[in-house]
C-alpha cells in the first residue's frame, strides 16, 4: 500500500488529513506490525487532547500498542464503526478504518509522507 | 504509535523498522521453506536466530483455520537431535527428567531438561524410532543449551560405566552414544487441524497406519515420495501431525501439501496463529511459562518427573536434578501456574502483574493474548497458591489500570471429538 501523499504522518505512525475538524488514523505500517486488529479505545468526544500524549490504545491478538495524538485540540467525533469493527483499519486504514476527528488548537511535529516512508521504509 | 514490547516475546512486529533490525533479520538462519514463504507474501520476522513466517494473511485467518480446517506450519527452526546406540535409552534416562527406557518404539513423550538445582532448561517432544535410536526435539532458542547438556551428560554417563566393575551393566555392550545434531538438515512440517488426517493420508502409501496412530505415536513412511517421520504431535490443542523430512525435499511437499490441502481449507499459518492457538490449548511456551528459574512442578508439570525410574539393576536413576525435584515434589509450592479470563476487553500481556481487587500484587502474567476462538481475553499467569482455585476473582494491572479477571482451569479451549 502506498501512502497517501495528501496527509501529515508522525514518527509514531499516525496520520493527520487537515480540515476543520482534522482527522486521524493510523498508518498502514502500523496496522500491518499489530496485525488482526480486535479492540480500539478511544478517547470520548468532547475530550481535550494534546500533541504527543497518549489517547488510546490499539489491541491485536499478537500485541497491543498505544495511539498518540498528533495534534491539541477537542475530540469531535470517534469512528464508531471502526470501534465496533476494528478490522476496519486493518483493511482501510485511511479511510473507513480513520479513529478521531478533531478540532485543532495547536498543531504537532508531523512528516511529510515522504519524510515517513524513509523513516519507516523495510 | 508504539507497540507494548512487552506484550509478547514471541514474535515481535516491527513497529519501528530501523535499518539496524533489517541487518539483524538478514544474519538470521533460513528455513528450507524460506522461498516458500516469501513466494507467498508472509510477512517475516526474527524469532530464536531464524528468520519465520510470522503471518501470510491474518493471525486470525490462520487460527481459525486451524480450528475448523487446517493449516500448514514451518516449524524448520526447531531443533532435532538425534541420539543413537545400545546404551541410548539409559543416556537418555540420566539425562532427562523422563522415563524413556519404558518408552516404545513408535511413540513420543513430552518431556524436560533440568539443571541441577530443577530449572528447566528446556521442554522436549522425545520419539523413540527403535530400541536404540531417539530424537529429542528441542526448542529452536534452546538447541545450543540443551545440545551442550546432552553431550556433557552422555559423557559423564559413559565415563561411569566404563569405570564400572565388570557385570554392572553388560560389558558385552557397546559403551557408544552418539548425538547428532540434525537441525539444519532436517524440516518440520506440521499439518494441524481437524482436516490435518484426511490431507496427510491422501499423499501417504500408509494412509492405514497414519490414520491408526494414536496421538504421540508416530510412523515411519513416506508422504508424497518423501521419506518422511508422520507424527500425530502438535501444539494447537487440534489434531494433527508433525511430518520430519529431508531440508531439501521440503519445498515440493510444502507445495504439494498446499494444493492437496486446499480443497480442505487448509492455508499456510504463521507464528503469530500458532502462539494464539497453544496459549488456548494451555500450553507452556518456554521464556513466558518455562525457563530456568521454573521447575517443572511450579508449572503444573510435575508428572513429566518421573522419580520412580529404576535402573536395569532396580535401584533409582540418577538424573540431573533428581536431588532437587525431590525435594521439591513435597514442598509446599509457592506459586501456580492458572489460567485467567478477562472481563473487559484489555487482554494481559506477558508481564503483567497480577494482583488482588484491591490491588495487592500476588502475581505475574506469562502470556497472554484476546481469544480468537473464544472472543475475550485470556492469560496464563503465576500466583500465589491460596489464589489458584477457578472461580477466584482477581485483577490484572493493564498499563496502569485494573481488568477483572477470574480463573479458570486450563485449557480455555478443548477441541470437540
Amino acid at each position: 500500500m502506498s501512502l497517501p501523499t495528501d496527509l501529515h504522518y508522525t514518527v509514531e505512525h499516525e496520520w493527520l488529513r487537515d480540515g476543520s475538524p482534522s482527522t486521524v488514523g493510523i498508518t498502514n505500517v502500523a496496522a500491518d506490525a499489530l496485525g488482526d486488529i480486535v479492540y480500539l479505545e478511544l478517547p470520548a468526544v468532547g475530550e481535550s487532547v494534546t500533541a504527543g500524549a497518549v489517547v488510546g490504545e490499539i489491541e491485536s491478538t499478537k500485541s497491543v500498542s498505544e495511539l498518540f495524538s498528533p495534534v491539541t485540540g477537542t475530540v469531535v467525533e470517534v469512528n464508531d464503526a471502526a470501534v465496533d469493527d476494528p478490522s476496519l483499519v486493518n483493511s482501510d486504514p485511511y479511510g473507513a478504518g480513520w479513529l478521531l476527528k478533531v478540532d485543532v488548537t495547536e498543531a504537532g511535529p508531523v512528516l511529510t509522507a515522504d519524510e515517513y516512508a524513509a523513516r519507516s521504509a523495510g | 504509535m508504539t507497540v507494548d514490547p512487552t506484550a509478547d516475546p514471541t514474535a515481535h512486529p516491527t513497529p519501528h523498522p530501523t535499518s539496524a533490525q533489517e541487518a539483524a533479520v538478514t544474519e538470521d538462519l533460513r528455513s528450507p521453506l524460506h522461498d516458500e514463504h516469501v513466494a507467498l507474501g508472509a510477512a517475516l520476522t526474527s524469532f530464536a536466530g531464524w528468520q519465520m513466517p510470522l503471518r501470510y494473511t491474518s493471525d486470525i485467518a490462520e487460527h481459525t483455520a486451524v480450528r475448523t480446517a487446517a493449516g500448514l506450519f514451518d516449524l524448520s527452526h526447531m531443533g532435532e537431535l538425534e541420539v543413537t546406540g545400545a546404551r541410548a535409552a539409559e543416556a537418555l534416562d540420566r539425562a532427562l527428567v523422563g522415563n524413556l527406557s519404558a518408552l516404545e518404539p513408535g511413540r513420543a513423550r513430552y518431556t524436560m531438561i533440568v539443571a541441577e538445582d530443577g530449572g528447566v532448561l528446556d521442554d522436549l517432544v522425545v520419539y523413540r524410532l527403535a530400541p536404540d535410536r531417539f530424537v529429542v526435539v528441542a526448542n529452536a532458542s534452546n538447541v545450543t543449551v540443551v545440545r551442550a547438556a546432552l553431550t556433557e551428560r552422555f559423557a559423564a554417563f559413559l565415563h561411569l560405566e566404563a569405570e564400572a566393575p565388570e557385570g554392572g551393566l553388560g560389558a558385552d555392550v557397546e559403551l557408544v552414544v552418539r548425538l547428532r545434531d540434525r537441525s539444519l538438515d532436517t524440516a518440520l512440517i506440521a499439518v494441524q487441524g481437524p482436516a490435518a488426517e484426511g490431507i496427510v493420508t491422501s499423499l501417504t502409501p500408509d494412509a492405514d497406519a497414519v490414520r491408526a496412530l494414536k496421538y504421540y505415536a508416530a510412523v515411519t513412511t513416506t508422504v508424497d515420495g518423501v521419506d518422511a517421520l508422520v507424527a500425530r504431535t502438535g501444539y494447537t490443542g487440534e489434531d494433527g501431525f508433525e511430518l520430519f523430512v529431508d531440508a531439501a525435499a521440503a519445498p515440493a511437499l510444502w507445495r504439494r501439501l498446499l494444493e492437496v490441502g486446499a480443497p480442505h481449507g487448509l492455508v499456510p499459518a504463521g507464528l503469530s496463529a500458532r502462539d494464539s492457538l497453544r496459549l488456548e490449548a494451555g500450553m507452556p511456551l518456554y521464556g513466558n511459562e518455562l525457563d530456568t528459574g521454573t521447575t517443572p512442578y511450579d508449572a503444573g508439570l510435575g508428572r513429566v518427573v518421573r522419580l520412580d525410574k529404576a535402573c536395569t539393576d532396580g535401584t533409582p536413576t540418577p538424573f540431573v536434578g533428581r536431588a532437587a525435584l525431590e525435594a521439591r515434589s513435597t514442598a509446599e509450592p509457592t506459586r501456580a501456574l492458572v489460567g485467567l479470563v478477562g472481563e473487559g476487553r484489555r487482554a494481559a500481556r506477558h508481564g503483567y502483574p497480577v494482583v488482588t481487587r484491591d490491588g495487592v500484587p500476588v502475581g505475574v502474567v506469562t502470556s497472554g493474548a484476546p481469544s480468537p476462538t473464544l472472543g475475550h481475553p485470556v492469560a496464563m499467569a503465576y500466583v500465589r497458591p491460596d489464589l489458584a482455585e477457578p472461580g477466584t476473582e482477581l485483577g490484572v494491572d493493564v498499563r496502569g489500570r485494573l481488568e477483572n479477571v477470574r480463573v479458570v482451569a486450563l485449557p480455555f479451549y478443548r477441541r470437540p471429538r
